[in-house]
């Protein structure tokens, strides 16, 4: 089936099979930031935005992205790597494989929470799920990076 | 300019960040073959038959193997040092199955859908035999899990696999039982812990092809590269010479990738079919065939005085190996010696343990490796002893902690070089509030908050086994490579070693530029596992500098035309004190790659007669419903001794990753099987790790010893740090309810059902 997509503000038209998934598309695609850490939707490394929306993209066919605009973390280096200091300077992304996921979660949360207590932050990226670090490194970069934010643009 | 003992950021940190394509995964060639496994369905069975001939119809398959098509030479896929204390038990495909998910056959296809089709059309015949479950009737059980001719152990473990026995042990120090019978009270009590996946992030994978001279290339995410060329050389019958192992990044190990676990697969496949050839383990086949901790059942009985002097351990592990001896001999050994050896004074001790082979999924290495149990069962018998002595469960410890100065008979007679466990159970109360914690408080919502302490060690690399080798070249311009063997898992190796060579060599962090693995390329390394990458790498870094230093002063002199002896280098210039004479680092460096005799590089070996522990002292408090059993750790405190800290970022991290890994093995972590063998919890639906909604607050402090055989004054801090939690919940949880817990994971129900009993 035809489906347009487009990944990263660039449009891609593709037949596929109706069983792809969004994550093995967007990897086709070179976006290589996109991992797979399970098959049951359980540990977050595969988010990426639809229109701007955090998504599984291990759960979400690729048809149900036609029309639809996908990001990945290659669209989104600015932001990462503003994010990824923060991270960086905490010995926060360890093996870095869920790190890709994790942050694609963190700058939607920055979208669409203000001024988030630590409740809510851990509750919004509950769904990340990280073996090394503990989480105690991470929750410490996005405070440091929020208080950042509010500096620069309270 | 000082980069040790500092938070610098890691590296690759950014790269990992921006999420690069540095990984396995992100690499493989886009012609390369997709390799699957067809898994048995059963524990216990062997081949009768077995027709791949529809399945080789399918188009785009490429290649199907089966037991007929593997060299029939027995290896382990342990990596450890030549010659491996786990049996040779394996083949690559083998007409016994000996557990759920045993490889019966190899595909390879174009695609994963081919290969998937594939799969489900190989016919196969089973002979199906009851398989052999509980470990505790291992011994001398008629079911045999390796009845073959041609297993064969390498080092004298005490292998027998005619009594399905992998190894056995014992050592004593003075009489135990004579010093129990003189004791004033003994604490007696079996404690059991289950089998935990690592579940790191990256699952198993590999891939495969033939380089331009003809060699086989295998890129993988592995803690062991050199180990896997020769696990690879034993399991294909193919010189070593022509193998190549490669590591990039990985994304995480903790154990799980000091087994080959993936990497023969798509090698096989390369070898026979010339092609590149590539396997993505799934989630689930990590959970259900990897390489877990060691199941295990251990016997402990603690002999003290009055007082609270401990004046005897003696301790008995049983240690399920499963299907396979993968490190089953070795970490049974960390049970009775990194965790006997916390208690300074003892008038006797014995060990002993045996490893039995079982129709469960084959252990392998995971952080602590077999310490994480030992000190569990020890640690929660010292606090039931603490209890019967009506005393705090801290001032039993503090009475009879190993202390720096002493020698420990039970860890192999080494030497306590460093150790500041009593400031570490100092700054652990101070940091918990433990006299005032302790032992427990009613909450006005019923809930009872309670506070549990535990200690712990671990080592510093295997003494007189492992050998770090790093390699440092001066370029022009004068900045540095420096070519490491070990291979950094996300742990931060790479920078950590940089951070030393920058120190030794007086340069800027910059300047070092790093790069592991390669084994064509890579100095030898045993690898990254054993806690023994700073300390044992780290000394290789620091004797290569002093190497390299002297032929950079050496160099600078004649250039200089001074006499050697009278020029200094001070990490910019090569100078004669008290003169105008001098040379710049850089113009050294421009002139060691122009026409002379002196390639200014150095490449220096480390290995440690000694593996100085690294301590530890944990504490959590819990919170409990008494209605519901549901706890939750809502702070935990670890105040460390890992000698000098190198990196205080990576230090800490590695910290609160081992607690949570050790929070999730108390609480959760529990692998299970069918009554038909087949193991049930696998994926992260069913096989729980921690998610930050179950962590509280984790604070760590460092009380740093100095090591004075270790790089810089350290030690290790990667295992150590997993081995606390599980006890000191336990004594949490006795202190919140009076039930003694010995058997991991414990679950609400557990506990609910251990206070009605009590009631």
């Amino acid at each position: 089936m035809l489906i347009t997509v487009t990944i990263n503000g660039k449009k891609y038209s593709d037949d596929i099979t109706p069983d792809l998934v969004l994550l093995d598309y967007l990897r086709q695609k070179g976006c290589y930031s996109v991992k797979r850490g399970c098959e049951t939707s359980n540990c977050g490394l595969c988010t990426v935005h639809l229109d701007g929306k955090p998504i599984l993209s291990c759960s979400y066919l690729a048809a149900r992205a036609d029309g639809h605009a996908v990001t990945t973390l290659e669209g989104l280096q600015e932001e990462a790597a503003e994010f990824g200091a923060f991270l960086a300077d905490q010995g926060g992304e360890q093996c870095g494989f869920c790190s890709p996921g994790f942050i694609m979660n963190v700058l939607a949360m920055v979208r669409e929470l203000k001024n988030p207590t630590e409740a809510e932050i851990q509750e919004y990226l509950s769904g990340n799920l990280c073996r090394c670090t503990g989480y105690q490194s991470q929750l410490r970069a996005v405070k440091n990076y929020l208080a950042h934010k509010q500096e620069v643009q309270p | 300019m000082s980069f040790v003992n500092a938070p610098i950021r890691k590296k690759d940190a950014m790269s990992l960040v921006t999420g690069k394509p540095v990984y396995t995964g992100d690499m493989i060639p886009q012609n390369a073959l997709v390799v699957k496994l067809l898994r048995s369905p059963h524990a216990n069975a062997d081949i009768e038959s077995i027709n791949t001939a529809a399945a080789m119809k399918v188009p785009g398959v490429c290649c199907i193997l089966t037991w007929e098509d593997v060299p029939d030479a027995r290896f382990t896929t342990a990596g450890q040092t030549y010659p491996e204390p786990s049996p040779y038990d394996r083949l690559i495909l083998d007409r016994h199955l000996r557990c759920s998910g045993d490889p019966v056959a190899i595909v390879a296809a174009e695609n994963e859908a081919a290969a998937d089709k594939a799969l489900r059309l190989i016919k196969v015949q089973y002979h199906v035999m009851e398989p052999l479950l509980d470990f505790t009737k291992a011994l001398d059980n008629p079911i045999l899990v390796h009845p073959e001719e041609n297993f064969h152990a390498l080092c004298p473990v005490g292998a027998d696999n005619k009594r399905n026995l992998c190894s056995t042990d014992c050592f004593t120090v003075g009489d135990v039982e004579q010093v129990l019978d003189s004791c004033d009270v003994v604490v007696e009590r079996t404690f059991n812990t289950k089998a935990n996946s690592q579940a790191m992030m990256e699952t198993f994978r590999t891939f495969s092809y033939i380089d331009e001279y003809g060699r086989l290339t295998v890129v993988s995410s592995t803690q062991v590269p050199f180990h896997a060329r020769r696990i690879l050389s034993n399991a294909l019958q193919i010189p070593k010479s022509k193998i190549r192992v490669v590591k990039p990044r990985i994304g995480g190990g903790f154990g799980a990738k000091q087994s080959v676990v993936s990497e023969i697969f798509p090698a096989i496949v390369t070898l026979k079919t010339g092609r590149a050839a590539s396997i993505i383990y799934t989630r689930e086949e990590s959970m259900t065939n990897g390489s877990p901790r060691h199941q295990m059942q251990m016997k402990v009985r603690v002999g003290a005085n009055r007082d609270g002097v401990i004046r005897a351990i003696d301790l008995y592990a049983l240690s399920n190996a499963g299907a396979y001896g993968d490190h089953g001999p070795t970490t049974i050994g960390l049970v009775g010696h990194k965790s006997l050896s916390l208690y300074g004074g003892l008038e006797a001790a014995r060990f002993a343990c045996d490893v039995v082979y079982t129709n469960t999924m084959g252990g392998g290495a995971y952080r602590g490796y077999g310490a994480t149990q030992g000190i569990f069962a020890v640690e929660s018998a010292v606090s039931e002893m603490a209890a019967k002595l009506n005393m705090d469960p801290c001032v039993i410890r503090e009475k009879n902690m190993v202390a720096q100065g002493q020698t420990m008979p039970t860890y192999y007679n080494e030497p306590c070089n460093s150790c500041t466990l009593d400031k570490c159970m100092a700054k652990a109360k101070e940091m918990m509030d433990w006299d005032n914690k302790y032992p427990r408080r009613v909450l006005e919502n019923g809930h009872i908050r309670s506070v549990g302490v535990a200690m712990a060690m671990q080592g510093s690399g295997i003494s007189g086994v492992d050998i770090g080798s790093v390699e440092i070249r001066l370029n022009d311009e004068g900045f540095y490579t420096l070519l490491l063997g070990c291979t950094d898992m996300g742990t931060g190796c790479d920078t950590i070693l940089s951070q030393m060579a920058a120190d030794c060599l007086d340069c800027d962090l910059d300047r070092i530029a790093v790069r592991g693995v390669d084994t064509d390329f890579s100095p030898y390394d045993t690898g990254s596992y054993a806690s023994s990458t700073t300390y044992v790498t780290g000394m290789a870094v620091v004797k290569t500098c002093q190497v390299l230093r002297e032929k950079i002063r050496k160099a600078g002199a004649s250039m200089l035309q001074v006499p050697e002896e009278s020029a200094e280098f001070d990490g910019k210039r090569v100078f004669v004190p008290g003169t105008e004479k001098e040379i710049s680092l850089e113009k050294i460096g421009y002139a060691s790659y122009e026409g002379h005799n002196r390639c200014l590089s150095a490449s220096e070996s480390h290995s440690s007669p000694i593996s100085p522990p690294p301590f530890m002292v944990g504490m959590a408090e819990i919170d409990l419903d008494p209605e519901t059993g549901k706890v939750e750790v809502v702070d935990y405190v670890g105040a460390v001794d890992c000698g000098t800290v190198i990196n205080t970022n990576l230090a800490r991290v590695q910290t609160e990753g081992g607690i949570v890994q050790g929070i999730g093995m108390a609480l959760y972590e529990d692998v299970q099987y069918s009554h038909s063998g087949k193991m049930e919890n696998r994926s992260f639906l069913q096989y729980k790790i921690p998610s930050r909604l179950d962590v509280g607050k984790i604070r760590i402090e460092f009380e740093s010893s100095y090591e004075p055989t270790g790089p810089f004054g350290a030690k290790s801090i990667g295992e150590l740090v997993i081995n606390t939690p599980a006890p000191a919940i336990m004594n949490a949880l006795y202190n919140a309810t009076g039930c003694f817990f010995d058997s991991l994971p414990v679950r609400s129900e557990d506990i609910f059902f251990a206070m009605e009993e009590k009631k």
